[in-house]
């Protein structure tokens, strides 16, 4: 049978994966989609979590699912943002590669 | 849901999250990413929330995969070729992602509720987009204004971001 820990195994792996995109890719679209990646896999772990505790009335906690639904809200408006960003830095240096933006770096 | 699905959807999910990671055309990891949402789409229906795993369809395979490959289009990003891989910086971010994910799974592995399996429901129909908007509306309302709000702030942002400015 399936239990919780294979879930969150999963949802743990998938959160190492979108980190290690962040930590080691150079491209700001490819570093964006990571990060959504490990959107993803906060969600999956609460959604497990919600369907583990199941109340008195036999349904699941529907509390985390509603947090779910708030975070994939914020997901997309941070998508738009960001892509937003990627375009006017885009427009100003004709580059998208985090190697070739450097202007704050210390 | 059965065991072999779960792993099969848990794999294509995972196979084709690090996809996304590995390739070095943006179109093809954009590619990989709607694969590994659908995959995704279909562990939540597997957990009975089927509202969120359509939403996730909707909003994730659908209007976001849209907008990241309108921008790559519109961009016209081609593979990063000729680029040299600098190992040092390789190495150390997979080390740390490795340490990551040793913790995680050694949390995980001493979470003694993780080993159990989950509660059966009750055979009759789950109501769950009923009881979702229940909870959104009554208890989560203003919170659910709040994302309004954020949504609004966001879209403005955006509109005046991609203004060109005037010279």
């Amino acid at each position: 049978m399936i239990t919780l820990g294979d879930y969150l195994i999963v949802s743990g792996i998938l959160f190492t994966i979108g980190f290690a995109g962040v930590m080691l890719r150079r491209n700001l679209i490819i570093i964006l989609m990571s990060l959504e990646l490990m959107l993803n896999a906060a969600n999956l772990s609460l959604v497990a979590f919600s369907r583990f505790r199941v109340g008195p009335t036999g349904l699941p906690d529907y509390n985390a699912q509603v947090f779910v639904f708030f975070i994939i809200t914020v997901a997309a408006a941070e998508v738009a943002v960001g892509l937003a960003i990627l375009v006017a830095l885009y427009r100003a240096r004709q580059t998208t590669d985090l190697n070739d933006i450097s202007s704050l770096k210390f | 849901m059965s065991p072999l699905l779960f792993w099969i959807f848990a794999l294509l999910t995972l196979i084709f999250g690090a996809a996304v990671v590995i390739n070095r055309n943006p179109v093809a990891s954009a590619l990989s990413l709607v694969v590994s949402f659908l995959g995704l789409a279909a562990l939540f229906m597997s957990l009975n929330a089927y509202f969120i795993g359509i939403i996730q369809v909707l909003v994730y395979a659908g209007a976001v995969m849209v907008l990241f490959l309108f921008i790559i289009m519109l961009l016209d990003l081609r593979a990063e070729e000729g680029r040299r891989i600098n190992w040092v910086t390789l190495a150390a971010g997979l080390a740390v992602a490795l340490i990551l994910l040793g913790q995680v799974l050694s949390v995980i592995g001493h979470f003694k509720i993780a080993h159990r399996t989950f509660p059966p429901l009750p055979d009759s129909t789950i109501d769950d987009v009923r009881n979702i908007g229940a909870a959104l509306f009554g208890n989560y309302n203003l919170p659910f204004q709040i994302v309004g709000v954020l949504v609004l702030v966001a879209t403005v942002g955006v509109v005046l971001l991609s203004k060109r400015e005037p010279r």
